[in-house]
């Protein structure tokens, strides 16, 4: 009966399940108090024709103002158990995916817009929410309501309930046809509101060309013509959601109608005291908001439901790269040797190799050196040590052990890395810095500054190391960006550093004085660096030329020096650019 | 975005300045909203008739036991309510679509605007905050006017009427019954207050979620590298809480505030029947106008809360228009073409900029005529005159720059990276302007002459070759008229793109996704060739892509340049001294300065600056690109 995916949505929802039963009592408590108001009102208005004395008045006011106290506070329990609940439920299940998104590797999300991941983090969940509190706070209501409702009706006329009830279901049948037909023409209009956006944002990327050819008339037009279709959706729309809420006013009308038409009758032949008839209007009056939340419910359900399996379908998404079972989990850090053996390696999805047998071992505490052109594969090497991306088995390796049989966790512990392209967080740069390491040791930070020699711009910032630094950095400079990730990297002390290409945007100056800095954390530990500058690469233990996937040359400066392939055309090439700089 | 963009605006509904240029917008359909008013009010008194009837029905055919007068008054009933169905349509229906116009007559002005304002001033906005004014924004506006003719129409015609009606019946109940108006009232006001700003809360921190997903989804694999899974996942759970604390907080008040509702309308209940009974059995009042006196209590508090609502909508829409105008009122470009067809009837001040901001007299001010001023066509002369150019700062990026290109001369432009070549082609193109100094092309300053004439003549290959969404053969037109299909499609040819068209789906109908995403860098190169070619422009200028290619697409590229470069005056910067060869002279520019100029033969021959370029372009750097001193780069660039 019930789908297995949601089988997990009622184990969750387990936890709190005397709460929901709690609040479905009351939601039925808080309907039995009400619908015995109706009946005050028959008993007050039959006595007013028959004859009443002020103080059996003022008994039937305390009784209603007391019945509305009563269903108060039922309504009060109902709402503050089942809508707590669903935003506790929601809290749990936005966790839960947001703890499953962190294990999925780097490949899964770079598939995946971020927008497309945030929109079911969020507008899913809403809309299970949605399900869970009102579309359950109000099946159980409208549930109630009818039955008790029908009966009190049935009770005085059943002839007059029959005929009354008749354009009730019409209520409830037209709310979920123009509900779900609403809903998607509300998505075309969304739809063509975000090609509208998507028109704007290109124009504006490619203002310039628009300017140079004079293409502004042209795309005003188009822009004007996709102003002209989103406002065609909408006319669309309304055609079908103006037609809904007075046809709904309408129903509700006619059923008030029948009450006062069929039943004025029925106390006209007799068959119905005039206070039945007026409580009887009552209870039909009662009905309607029932039958117009039951086809809003039916669209809540279904669209929770569709909104669910999507979520859930992020959730059994098996994380491809983890910790194997019976993982390696070496005690204390790694010594850092490495040692990468016959390395082909193709990136999921693309049948070319972007590495070819790559083969070359380093031993703890070294310092090897990559070079080569921009594609040559140099960020790919190094992003396969830490398993961003997943080397075949048995070519990859960390003191001895295939980096694929070794804990996760565990490895990552032991690299610290500065990409090219660093990411930073809308935190602190001391928040930033200490990203790689818990807690947030202030003199620590500052060393770490220091040595990436980013400390002397730090404290000229307003607020020195508590300054905000935007989203992704946009405060700092490339460089600053840079640095700050040198110095997150520094800070994290692990036995194995990788420098991607890490100082390409600062001046030649600042980065003999880094590089100054860093020797001694590169003598404490692995290196492995990325350059295309002659300067950074020269001291290295070892230097690998790389080019088309393939290790083209190897040796120390010097060797490579007098081999004068690739490596000594680099090395000339520098100085040229070093003499035209000074000219 | 920043904080600004959540923020709700001061706080005030109503700001007369605001409103009034709001108003020109709605003048164009004013007989549309006249109708409207009048349909609105027409629908709330039909509202107003129900429990009339309902008393009238109970009063003189229920207790009179007259069915004939009966099914009188269920036919009016049953006709009010076909009335109230018929004019709640037609108000939607009227209402909306005048709504739709006017967003889509501020929306082409404004689109209109950005496409006039200067290239400048696009370097200080972030894109996604102007996307913000043209769609949300404006759709914000659309929901006050909605609204706002409901409200003022509607609900407060609804209220008073409510209180008519009931005054007719019986004064004296009238005033007992509403002695609980009071208290629903203060319940309504304090509840708003509270939650209102419980839901800003809600919203804070349901922006904060959103950010910490958006910079922690785009930053996983950082995430994952320095093990940071177990503390994002406590700070996330941490915002995760305080949204739901914050729902749960307003939950708490839902909870109390309907309730209570319902407790204040059941005392105005117990008193009608408590006092109306009274007076029924002594004053001889209806039973009739009780049960009305019951329905009219009842249909009085919905319009009441919804009223204090939409005082929260225009508050935000008043914060809307104010941005918008903000945008509106910035001054358009001098050089701005001139852009017919925003359907707005009055628009307001900002697009007559256009005339009045054009600098020089009298020959200056020309209108757009499709051939532009009467030259003959021998080529096209530009001089640089000692040109000084900053970007915003005080930094010179190009200092004292002099040369002149002779009419059907070639010339390249050399230098290291950051030695101001692409600023030179933002200049020529007017997309800034030089602080010092002069461009003239064919003696006359660049700021005379209508932006449109200029661009006809001078065909442009930017650095990133950029394509729109659309077909194929729109990208190489790009809505230019008197660019045939024959002329698109021989252009293509000649810069050897015909091929790669071919083997497209649809050959040149196929559909460019946005920005070419299915275009290789050299493909789209290609095409740029082709797009300025096909313009058979006087003078060419090209600023070569320094990313690197395919070597079948390289060669391909260089003989196209070759063909572009035939028969025109031409400036060319060239990153990557391919196309050297092929021109007449080159300056060298190095640090904003112009450092050597002649021949290739006489700058090798000299061995300075060039010489080295040349020599390193041999041994090949990074990118082909000789990448030198200043790092910093020009932001043109």
């Amino acid at each position: 009966m019930i789908p297995v995916h949601f089988t997990r949505l009622l184990r969750a929802a387990a936890r709190y399940k005397a709460g929901l039963w709690w609040g479905i009592a009351c939601v039925a408590a808080s309907n039995v108090v009400m619908l015995s108001q109706p009946q005050v009102l028959r008993h007050a208005i039959d006595d007013l024709y028959g004859g009443v004395t002020a103080e059996k008045l003022g008994r039937y006011a305390l009784l209603v103002m007391g019945i509305a106290v009563l269903a108060g506070l039922f309504r009060f329990g109902m709402r503050h158990w089942v809508i707590g609940i669903s935003r506790r439920l929601e809290f749990d299940l936005r966790n839960e995916l947001f703890a499953h998104l962190q294990r999925l590797p780097v490949e899964w999300f770079q598939g995946r817009r971020t927008g497309e991941l945030m929109s079911i983090a969020t507008n899913d969940m809403a809309a299970v929410r949605m399900m869970l509190g009102p579309g359950v706070m109000y099946t159980v209501n409208t549930v109630t309501v009818m039955v008790l409702s029908v009966s009190f009706m049935l009770a005085i006329s059943p002839r007059l309930t029959l005929l009354s009830l008749l354009p009730l279901p019409l209520v409830s049948i037209s709310v979920w046809w123009f509900g779900d037909r609403i809903h998607r023409r509300f998505e075309r209009v969304q739809e063509r509101m975000g090609q509208l956006s998507a028109q704007v944002q290109e124009n504006l990327a490619g203002l310039r060309v628009v300017r140079a050819f004079g293409a502004e008339r042209r795309e005003s037009e188009r822009f004007d013509e996709l102003s002209e279709g989103y406002r065609m959706g909408h006319l669309e729309l309304i055609r079908i959601s103006g037609v809904f809420q007075p046809s709904l006013a309408f129903w509700s009308g006619v059923g008030a109608l029948l009450a006062i038409w069929v039943g004025g009758r029925e106390v006209v032949a007799n068959r119905i005291t005039l206070g039945q008839f007026v409580a009887f209007t009552v209870y039909l009056g009662m009905l309607n908001w029932p039958m117009v939340a039951l086809g809003w419910v039916i669209n809540i359900f279904q669209r929770g439901s569709a909104s669910y399996l999507r979520i859930v379908g992020l959730i059994e998404q098996s994380p491809s790269i983890d910790s194997p079972e019976a993982a390696v989990r070496p005690t204390g850090a790694a010594r850092g040797e490495l040692e990468f053996r016959n390395v082909t390696f193709a990136y999921p999805g693309s049948a070319e190799p972007l590495l070819h047998d790559v083969t070359f071992h380093v031993p703890a505490g070294a310092t090897v050196a990559l070079v080569g052109r921009t594609g040559s594969g140099k960020s790919t090497v190094l992003s396969l040590l830490p398993r961003v991306f997943d080397p075949p088995p048995g070519t990859v390796f960390v003191d001895r052990h295939d980096v694929r049989t070794l804990d996760l966790a565990w490895l990552r512990a032991q690299v610290a890395s500065v990409p090219q392209d660093p990411f930073l967080f809308s935190a602190t740069v001391a928040a930033n810095v200490a990203y790689g390491v818990d807690g947030e040791d202030t003199a620590a930070v500052a060393r770490a500054a220091a040595l990436a020699r980013l400390d002397r711009e730090i404290e000229s910032f307003p607020d020195g190391y508590a300054t905000f630094v935007g989203e992704r950095g946009i405060t700092l400079s490339g460089g600053q960006k840079q640095r700050t990730a040198i110095a997150r990297a520094v800070l994290r002390d692990a036995p194995i550093l990788l420098l991607d290409d890490c100082l390409s945007n600062v001046d030649t100056q600042t980065e003999e004085a880094i590089l100054e800095g860093l020797r001694g954390e590169m003598r404490r530990r692995t290196t492995l660096l990325v350059s295309h500058r002659v300067s950074t690469v020269r001291e290295a233990d070892l230097i690998l030329v790389l080019d088309h996937g393939r290790i083209v040359e190897r040796g120390r400066h010097a060797e490579l020096l007098a081999l004068g392939g690739h490596y000594a055309a680099l090395h000339r090439a520098q100085q040229i650019e070093e003499e035209i700089a000074a000219s | 975005m920043s904080a600004g963009e959540f923020d709700e605006g001061t706080g005030r509904a109503y700001n007369h300045r605001l409103a009034v240029r709001l108003l020109a917008y709605l003048r164009p359909y004013r007989g549309q909203v006249a109708l409207a008013v009048v349909i609105t009010l027409g629908g709330a008194g039909v509202q107003l008739a129900y429990p009339w009837l309902t008393k009238e029905a109970i009063d003189l055919g229920i207790r009179h036991r007259d069915t004939y007068i009966l099914d009188r008054i269920g036919l009016t009933y049953l006709s009010a309510l076909l009335i109230g169905f018929g004019l709640g349509y037609l108000q939607t229906q009227i209402m909306q679509r005048v709504g739709q116009n006017l967003m889509r007559d501020l929306r082409a002005h404004l689109f209109r605007h950005l496409q006039q304002l200067p290239v400048s001033y696009f370097d200080r906005q972030p894109v996604g905050r102007l996307m913000t004014r043209v769609t949300s924004d404006v759709e914000v506006l659309n929901e006050l006017f909605t609204a706002g003719v409901d409200a003022l129409f509607g609900d407060l015609f609804i209220l008073i009427g409510i209180v008519v009606a009931m005054s007719q019946l019986n004064v004296e109940l009238l005033v007992v019954t509403f002695s609980v108006l009071p208290v629903m009232v203060i319940v309504t006001l304090t509840f708003r207050a509270k939650v209102r700003r419980i839901f800003r809360d809600v919203r804070t921190c349901m922006a904060r979620l959103n950010a910490f997903l958006n910079e922690n989804l785009g930053g996983m694999s950082t995430v994952q590298l320095l093990g940071r899974e177990s503390r994002n996942f406590a700070q996330f759970s941490g915002i995760n809480a305080d949204h739901r604390d914050a729902n749960l907080r307003a939950n708490r008040y839902h909870a109390v505030f309907f309730p209570l509702l319902e407790l204040v309308s059941a005392m105005a209940l117990a008193l009608i029947v408590w006092y109306g009974g009274r007076q029924v059995m002594w004053t001889g009042i209806t039973l009739g106008t009780l049960v009305a006196f019951i329905q009219y209590t009842q249909r009085f508090f919905r319009p009441l809360s919804d009223l204090s609502e939409k005082y929260g909508i225009l508050q935000q829409a008043m914060a809307s228009a104010e941005r918008i105008f903000e945008l509106l009122d910035t001054p358009i470009d001098t050089a701005a073409v001139a852009l017919p067809g925003a359907r707005v009837a009055d628009a307001p001040a900002s697009s007559t900029h256009a005339v009045s901001h054009v600098p020089g007299a009298a020959g200056a001010t020309v209108t757009a005529s499709p051939n532009g001023p009467a030259t003959p066509r021998v080529g096209v002369r530009v001089e640089f005159d000692h040109v000084w150019f900053a970007y915003g700062g005080e930094q010179w990026v190009l200092e004292d720059v002099s040369f002149t290109l002779e009419p059907g001369e070639r010339v390249a432009i050399v230098g290291p990276t950051g030695s101001g070549k692409t600023t030179l082609t933002s200049l020529l193109m007017r997309f800034y302007t030089p602080q010092r100094g002069e461009i003239r092309v064919d003696g006359r300053p660049l700021g005379q002459w209508d932006a449109d004439a200029l661009r006809r003549r001078i065909g442009l290959v930017l650095q990133d070759s950029f394509l729109f969404s659309g077909t194929l053969e729109g990208n190489l037109t790009l809505g230019d008229p008197t660019i045939s299909s024959e002329r698109a499609r021989a252009a293509a040819r000649e810069v050897n793109a015909s091929e790669m068209i071919a083997r497209l789906p649809g050959g040149f109908a196929a559909e460019v996704r946005e920005r070419g995403a299915t275009f290789s860098a050299g493909e789209r190169q290609l095409l740029a060739f082709a797009r300025a070619l096909a313009r058979d422009p006087e003078l060419l200028v090209l600023d070569e892509a320094t990313s690197s290619v395919d070597t079948h697409t390289e060669v391909l590229i260089r003989a196209a340049l070759r063909r572009l470069l035939e028969g025109r005056t031409c400036l060319v910067i060239a990153h990557r001294l391919s196309t050297i060869h092929d021109v007449d002279r080159i300056v060298v520019l190095h640090h904003g300065r112009v450092r050597e100029m002649g021949t290739h033969a006489q700058l090798m021959a000299a061995g300075g600056l060039y010489q080295r370029l040349v020599q390193l372009q041999y041994l090949g750097g990074e990118n082909g690109e000789p990448a030198a001193a200043g790092r910093a780069g020009d932001p043109g660039a």
